[in-house]
């Protein structure tokens, strides 16, 4: 169970919602409204202020990594740190039949693992992330637009590896543009508001 | 060997040349016979300010006065690395680790010289102590430089694939353990071709002017190689106090990156 009490994220209403295990929280809202900050904030990137359960212990109870490990936040463009995606994976989960698993289930195969980055396409790049995001059995996962840059066949896979994540107890935090994917995924939505003009967000958030 | 002294005719003489080149400036239409102007004017002052202040805290042996001038090559050193830099610290952290690294390394280096090398009586007899704490400062202000900027930079640029290993539960060292280590090879950079080189492209610059004071050439030799040596070590002891020091500014106690602690860089519009 994932609990968020009044998370500040100037210049929204302090935030506070409650995801079960297995549930899917879509998070809706225009460019700008703060959909990757709020997911930036569940995993502790960015200092906000607020409070953030996991199973009944705070994100500051919590060793970062540890918490990082148990919520684990996948960028919309996720970064890579050497030449080829292998090296985004522990040697030994490499070998594993389970991980061979998951990268078939995203329509990926463990020669992948040793191609250039650069000669990968956006949408292999994204499906390796996703793949490398399950790796430790994290319990919720945070998605940022994760098939906005997918061609058909590939959101396809996604959505059906998001839906086999909450199968397994997962709990799922989905920042989308797309209300179709997040009215065939989510158990709840919450919508963010547009952004004010600018000069509008003073004292906007000690509001509520 | 006689030390010839040099008369104000001479240099008149010598600036002859300085003049050629903004004659160059000129007839090339490069607009900087005012920044040659200055930069000249402005050297001489210096120089002539620095030769006087040493000739009188030589003069006067007072440890006091040795203090006093080493406290202002402090500040000079953290104001000459904190303007040099892309990306700045906000707040006093660029001035305090750009003055406290360099200056740290070189004292640690030099106090060693003086104490168990030369053997100055007594050890922080100014005219041995102030020109090596001189030249153990400027090169470690050249690496500290180079370390900062590459660590600054590199973070700025490299954020998603920092930031991917922090969310994967990486700790702050781990995620930029290779930023510190490009960092730190780029700091010491620099002494390593200098003592690569030294003597084939050009003989140092303190190797030059013992032997034009007069000293034989093996002699100025091993005062050079003791230099390079002392300035090895201070240079590795400034780079890495430095860029464990940026790695720690740039992180967290919660493990995150914070580029909000730096300012914008210079070069973006």
């Amino acid at each position: 169970m994932l609990r968020v009490d009044n998370l500040r994220l100037a210049p929204l209403p302090p935030l506070s919602f409650e995801i079960a295990e297995g549930e899917c929280l879509a998070v809706e809202g225009a460019s700008g409204s703060g959909k990757t900050r709020l997911l930036r904030a569940l995993a502790d990137l960015d200092p906000v202020e607020g409070l953030v359960f996991l199973d009944g212990a705070e994100r500051d109870e919590v060793p970062a990594p540890q918490w990082r490990q148990l919520v684990r936040y996948v960028a919309a463009e996720p970064g890579w740190w050497s030449d080829t995606p292998r090296g985004g994976f522990a040697a030994d989960v490499a070998d594993t039949e389970r991980f061979r698993r998951q990268l078939a289930h995203v329509g990926l195969e463990p020669g992948d693992l040793d191609c250039n980055l650069a000669q990968l396409s956006t949408g292999e790049r994204l499906r390796l992330a996703f793949v490398r995001a399950l790796q430790g059995e994290p319990k919720v996962l945070l998605l940022d637009e994760p098939t906005a840059s997918l061609d058909g066949a590939s959101a396809a896979l996604i959505e059906e590896q998001i839906r086999y994540q909450l199968y397994a107890g997962r709990t799922v935090v989905l920042a989308t543009h797309d209300l179709a994917l997040s009215q065939r995924l989510s158990h709840a939505r919450l919508r963010l508001p547009k952004p004010r003009g600018p000069g509008a967000d003073s004292g906007a958030a000690g509001g509520a | 060997m006689t030390y010839i002294s040099l008369t104000p005719q001479d240099l008149l003489l010598a600036s002859l040349l300085l003049v050629l080149t903004a004659g160059l400036s000129l007839a090339f239409r490069l607009g900087l016979e005012r920044t040659i102007a200055v930069s000249a004017a402005r050297m001489c002052v210096q120089l002539a300010a620095v030769a006087f202040v040493l000739k009188l805290v030589f003069d006067s042996g007072s440890s006091w006065a040795t203090i006093g001038f080493a406290l202002m090559m402090l500040a000079a050193t953290a104001y000459e690395v904190a303007s040099r830099q892309d990306r700045k610290f906000r707040g006093p952290a660029s001035y305090l680790i750009g003055g406290a690294a360099p200056f740290f390394a070189g004292l640690l280096a030099s106090v060693f010289a003086v104490t168990a090398i030369i053997g100055s009586e007594p050890w922080w007899a100014p005219r041995f102590l102030l020109p090596i704490l001189g030249m153990m400062i400027g090169n470690a202000l050249a690496g500290v430089t180079l370390v900062l900027d590459t660590i600054t930079g590199a973070a700025t640029r490299e954020r998603a694939a920092i930031e991917a290993r922090l969310a994967l539960g990486s700790t702050r060292v781990e995620a930029l353990e290779d930023v510190l280590r490009r960092g730190l090879k780029a700091g010491l950079t620099p002494i390593l071709s200098a003592m690569a080189v030294a003597g084939l492209v050009s003989v140092p610059g303190m190797m030059t002017g013992q032997i034009l004071a007069g000293a034989d050439p093996v002699e100025a030799m091993k005062y050079q190689v003791m230099i390079l040596f002392l300035i090895a070590g201070a240079t590795g002891i400034a780079v890495v106090l430095a860029g464990v020091a940026a790695v720690r500014l740039l992180t967290d106690e919660r493990h995150r990156l914070r580029l909000d602690r730096l300012t914008a860089s210079k070069g973006s519009s």
